[in-house]
């Protein structure tokens, strides 16, 4: 069922989290959250369980507010496929600090690998690029992968969007905490604001 | 071609009570998806050096936005009409689960003189939305209410973070009139 060539999921997050410094890094609804928590949890991790279409605009509401911040959304094809509209929205407000990366297996996986518009006719990379994303990147290899983690860092020259071709086996789930609140509040502690 | 009519005067001063209630309040992001009533409010936002008026292809993208914006330290407000509440009712589970204030300000159709029947069922369910999704509904009626009204909601919503709705009123906005 795996093509050749595709990408560890695992590998991917953990390439791109491996020198994260000061990166605030948004896991989409899915395997993605599970991935980011798989390589480390993170005071600076947003774990989402909810809200499918919703991490990139999560991400630019962050963006937009810290823009010397390093901002990282990582999600599936499914999940971005739903939020679609918000690459217009973001290619429209062009945050310099944003990067955005698919996981893209061609598949909902949480739901029984159904095949997604990925594996034959929606094209994330095309669609990011036609709303405004200059920076639109096709990832099939982990130097790209690299290139990409350390261009996260660049807060002056985004928005950026990768979708890697990852496969789509099923790994181990590696659960993250759902405790939404205090999720947000430890993230909020990190960046040094108070509880209400 | 349209004109809007019964409307308190034609060049109202409630949207500027309602920006500067936001400025008050240190409102940063103003998510939005147009409307007629909230036009001159949109307009304010545009031109404000410290708020950020931001256009969504629909209004769960606002929802979404408004947490991503707490956490990153800042306050929002969504600004848009009755239809669009429908759009957002998944993306307002967020709200109770990550616990950020969360205030919309809702012009309203399908009420008060409606010519369009196609607005008519969303207009007539957004009250009830809201209330089952978890978020307190306010309603401003007529032009000399508005000021308290938003002072209210604000208060509530950054202070107790208690989910919030401003429903401004068809009737305040005046109802849309088509002609040939």
């Amino acid at each position: 069922m795996s093509k050749a060539n595709l990408l560890d999921r695992r590998q991917v997050v953990s390439t791109l989290l491996a020198d994260r410094r000061d990166v605030v890094a948004i896991g989409g609804l899915g395997a993605s959250t599970n991935d980011m928590c798989a390589v480390g949890d993170h005071a600076r991790n947003f774990y989402l369980w909810g809200g499918m279409g919703g991490a990139a605009m999560i991400g630019l509401g962050l963006a937009l507010a810290q823009p010397k911040l390093p901002v990282l959304v990582i999600t599936g094809d499914g999940e971005m496929l739903m939020g679609m509209g918000s690459l217009a929205t973001i290619g429209l407000q062009k945050p310099c600090n944003l990067s955005i990366v698919v996981l893209d297996n061609e598949a909902y996986g949480e739901t029984g690998g159904q095949t997604s518009h990925t594996s034959a006719a929606a094209d994330l990379v095309g669609i990011a690029r036609a709303c405004g994303i200059a920076d639109s990147r096709a990832v099939t290899t982990m130097a790209e992968v690299e290139a990409f983690a350390k261009a996260v860092h660049d807060v002056s020259a985004g928005p950026r969007f990768a979708n890697v071709k990852i496969d789509s086996a099923n790994l181990e789930r590696i659960l993250p905490s759902r405790d939404g609140t205090y999720i947000v509040n430890r993230i909020r502690g990190d960046l040094g604001f108070q509880p209400i | 071609m349209h004109a809007r009519t019964d409307a308190a005067d034609t060049t109202p001063s409630w949207p500027d009570d309602i920006f500067a209630t936001l400025q008050r309040f240190d409102v940063r992001q103003v998510p939005y998806v147009p409307d007629a009533g909230h036009s001159k409010l949109i307009q304010r936002v545009l031109d404000s050096s410290t708020m950020r008026g931001i256009p969504l292809t629909t209004e769960e993208e606002g929802v979404a936005l408004l947490a991503g914006a707490w956490t990153g330290g800042q306050r929002g407000v969504l600004l848009m009409q009755s239809s669009g509440v429908g759009n957002c009712i998944n993306m307002l589970s967020l709200i109770p689960i990550l616990r950020f204030p969360f205030l919309t300000l809702v012009t309203m159709r399908g009420e008060w003189g409606e010519f369009n029947p196609w607005q008519v069922p969303m207009g007539s369910t957004t009250q009830g939305v809201f209330e089952l999704s978890g978020v307190k509904v306010l309603r401003a009626s007529n032009a000399a209410e508005v000021p308290a009204v938003l002072e209210a909601a604000a208060a509530q919503a950054y202070n107790a973070l208690t989910p919030t709705a401003v429903l401004l009123s068809q009737r305040l906005i005046g109802a849309k009139v088509f002609t040939k």
